[in-house]
């Protein structure tokens, strides 16, 4: 009875019930979300990860602007068919330099967690290009406009120091170099780009994504990052059964 | 309507104010567009430049003119009506959006244009989103809670010019976002796309609009907060909070369009459905809950069932509501513990949802016959009966032996659209039709008869794009886990995709009839504004018909 009185108070003071709300509505989210922060076993330890290089930093971009999360997962979950469709289960770790993360929550095309490598750059861009041209059941808006037109990379470095900023181990030397490596990574024939493999990793190619050698197309940056999405993890190392990987 | 009164005591508080603070917000604006080298946010300056100039221009000639004057012995309706009419403007712009966007789907050959990638599906189905939850959704809430509030404190909005910035204010924000969408600028976090510049102008607004709503309750004359105002300040307050969390990012400059979230991976994942599930806990349920409280006992002429229902209701809805964001993230990277207690509470959560349909539902009590009669009240009472639908849905789906089935599915688009259509839509609707013949001083609607077809046409609408969306959902999880007897996966993805596309065909069929009965609303509602009060006195009002 007494509880239902003490109530009335609530109703008559606006600033208590906004204090109430807000401490009814705080206590979930810190138990949820802040203990992902300390949590040491929040995060799979694993070789290979690495920042993306400034080509598949803008490749993401776009894929970010134009919404692919909206129909593509990035995120294979643990189970069987899922793995045998699109390979290894897809770890915290991978994702930890993504801001923001793309895992999707729409599968209205196959997840893209491991999409690299898969497909030669061509039909990505003749898929990019006009999705039915190769897969006639699609239902993929075309992507045109992404060969035609230029990259525009005038800010990449603005856009590594904020990406350093917010907690992607980007080094001054990376920072520095990011319009530099961006040129080597889409060019074939670049003598930079012996500096963009010593920053980023032996496993990075340059090559012309897009097969036009005339421009860095947008097509270049989102191949790019589409064909090294889900690649750098070292499977072979990862002991997923070790007790510092069990969550 | 609201004749001049003679008590006018010269132009609302701040008008002024507001007056110097458009042009300097102009002025910057221009400046922004002419240094900026990034033409996303040269346009996107250039709309808050010109939104500045003609703010400041209407400003200034009401406050020259003599036009922009005070009534601080009135209800402020004007800013309500106002809202109405957004509310069914973004109704009709956001559901035509979602009809296309389904189109494109059922038909990629006829609704992509490959010489116009601004129109493709990924950069239209936020526009679809926003437009419908924020735009449309988000008039609705804030005029029937400057409505509700006024009423219940029986006192009129507090801070003068206040209310007409949160209503302008608000209209610039969805604005931004849409261009801005069409453009490319994005967050890239669902139902958070908006980028930081239009975030942080959001915040202004809403902190204007939480001191609007509480400044009216400062004023009231009742000694009790109507329980509706709890659930709208809830409303106001949590999306507040989530809002700033879940958007905190930094920009790549301050001309720079584009921004990174302060967070990564799991961590911005868990953030994202914390909002994203707290987005439909307080946006699309609490704010709406608050209508229900309001306008069913309104309309049916009788108390709510039980007030110890709506506290319990209350406070239990609210704290376990923000639980539940994990269940979005079953069987992905983030920790299992974080996902098990995610699961937990969303099934909790059946219970307090449930608890405020009974509220809602039983306040019909002793007054069940007016559901043939009115119209309007069939409308909410189903609206309800969505609500209570969905909201056992939701936990069932948040198991995480179903989600393994139904996630990434069309299943969860078709669960969404049983709550927004058939819940969210559907109270607004009814409370928009209580609103217009109340506000423009009307003795009733112009046609009954419309609302019925519009009731009936909708609801048909919404069960096709369910059912097409059940099927199709279920149907696609189920093959995409298919193995033949081999041992190998029995499809390949692209069958998965071209299995649905008759369910595809039904659901634009299914939505095609919702917006088509938002137009009939549209029309029905011009024509009770339009329709001089003697000569809608003749329709019989509904609740009027005697039953025995």
């Amino acid at each position: 009875m007494s509880l239902w009185k003490q109530h009335s108070k609530l109703e008559r003071h606006s600033l208590l019930l906004i204090v109430g709300i807000l401490l009814v509505v705080s206590i979930g989210g810190l138990v949820e979300i802040a203990p992902l922060f300390w949590l040491q076993s929040t995060i799979e330890k694993v070789q290979g990860m690495r920042p993306y290089t400034p080509l598949e930093l803008a490749g993401r971009d776009i894929y970010v602007r134009e919404g692919c999360y909206l129909c593509h997962s990035q995120m294979v979950r643990p189970l069987r068919d899922e793995v045998e469709r699109y390979g290894h289960y897809s770890l915290a770790a991978e994702s930890m330099y993504d801001h923001p993360f793309q895992w999707g929550s729409k599968r209205t095309g196959p997840d893209l967690a491991r999409v690299g490598g898969k497909y030669s750059d061509t039909w990505h861009r003749d898929h990019l290009i006009d999705p039915r041209s190769v897969v006639p059941e699609s239902v993929m808006p075309p992507y045109k406009f992404l060969a035609e037109k230029d990259l525009d990379y005038s800010d990449i470095v603005d856009r590594l120091k904020t990406q350093h900023t917010v907690g992607v181990p980007y080094t001054a030397d990376e920072i520095a170099n990011a319009k530099k490596d961006l040129e080597a990574q889409a060019d074939p024939f670049s003598t930079d780009a012996v500096g963009l493999r010593a920053r980023y990793g032996a496993k990075v190619v340059n090559r012309d994504f897009d097969g036009d050698p005339n421009k860095i197309s947008e097509m270049d940056a989102l191949v790019a990052y589409l064909q090294m999405l889900g690649t750098l993890v070292d499977f072979k190392s990862y002991k997923a059964q070790a007790p510092e990987n069990q969550r | 309507m609201s004749a001049p009164s003679n008590t006018s005591a010269g132009p609302p508080a701040g008008s002024s104010l507001l007056l110097i603070i458009s042009v300097i917000g102009a002025f910057l604006a221009i400046l922004g567009a002419g240094l900026t080298h990034d033409p996303i946010f040269r346009l996107q300056a250039g709309t808050l430049a010109l939104a500045g100039v003609i703010a400041a221009f209407v400003l200034n000639g009401g406050l020259a003119g003599g036009t922009l004057r005070d009534h601080p012995d009135q209800y402020s309706d004007n800013v309500i009506k106002a809202g109405v009419i957004a509310t069914m403007f973004w109704a009709a712009a956001g559901l035509l959006v979602g009809v296309i966007i389904a189109a494109q789907l059922a038909w990629p050959r006829i609704f992509y244009f490959p010489e116009f990638g601004f129109l493709n599906f990924g950069r239209l189905r936020p526009l679809h989103t926003s437009a419908v939850i924020f735009a449309f959704g988000g008039n609705a809430l804030i005029a029937t809670s400057f409505w509700v509030v006024q009423r219940t404190c029986k006192a009129r909005l507090a801070g003068g010019i206040a209310p007409w910035f949160v209503f302008w204010g608000y209209q610039l924000f969805i604005v931004m976002a849409a261009t801005g969408y069409l453009m490319g600028a994005t967050q890239g976090k669902e139902y958070a796309e908006p980028e930081w510049y239009t975030d942080l102008w959001l915040t202004i607004v809403w902190v204007a609009y939480l001191l609007v709503f509480l400044g009216t309750i400062w004023k009231r004359k009742e000694p009790h907060i109507y329980v509706a105002n709890w659930f709208y300040l809830a409303f106001i307050v949590t999306i507040a909070l989530l809002h700033l969390v879940n958007n905190a990012a930094v920009p790549v400059g301050l001309l720079n369009h584009k921004s990174y979230g302060v967070m990564s991976g799991v961590q911005d994942a868990l953030t994202q459905w914390w909002y994203g599930h707290n987005a439909v806990g307080f946006f699309l349920t609490a704010g709406f809950l608050a209508m229900m409280y309001y306008f069913v006992p309104k309309r049916v002429e009788r108390p709510v069932y039980s007030y110890r229902l709506s506290i319990v209701h209350f406070w239990a809805l609210i704290f376990i509501y923000i639980w539940a964001g994990p269940h979005h993230l079953h069987y992905t990277a983030l920790p299992q513990w974080a996902q098990t207690l995610g699961m937990t509470f969303s099934i909790m959560l059946w219970m307090p949802s449930w608890g405020g349909m009974i509220n809602g539902l039983m306040t019909l009590s002793g007054a069940w016959d007016k559901l043939r009669t009115d119209p309007v009240l069939r409308m909410l009472v189903v609206s309800v009966a969505f609500y209570g639908m969905s909201t056992f849905e939701g936990p069932v789906m948040s198991i995480r032996a179903v989600n393994a089935l139904s996630h990434y599915t069309d299943w969860t688009i078709g669960h969404v659209h049983s709550g927004a259509l058939g819940w969210v839509g559907f109270i607004s609707f009814g409370a928009v039709y209580c609103l217009v013949p109340w506000l423009w001083k009307k003795p009733g609607l112009y046609s009954n008869k419309m609302v019925e077809w519009h009731f009936w046409i909708a609801t048909t609408g919404i069960l096709l794009y369910i059912a097409a969306m059940w099927v199709s959902g279920i149907m696609e999880g189920l093959m995409w886990r298919e193995y033949t007897p081999q041992g190998f996966l029995a499809y390949s993805f692209i069958e998965t995709v071209s299995a649905k596309h008759i369910e595809n065909i039904i659901r634009t069929v299914g939505g095609l009839m919702y917006l088509a009965g938002a137009l009939i609303m549209i029309v029905n509602l011009w024509k009770t504004i339009s329709t001089p009060s003697a000569e809608l006195a003749d329709a019989p009002a509904a609740p009027a018909t005697a039953i025995a």
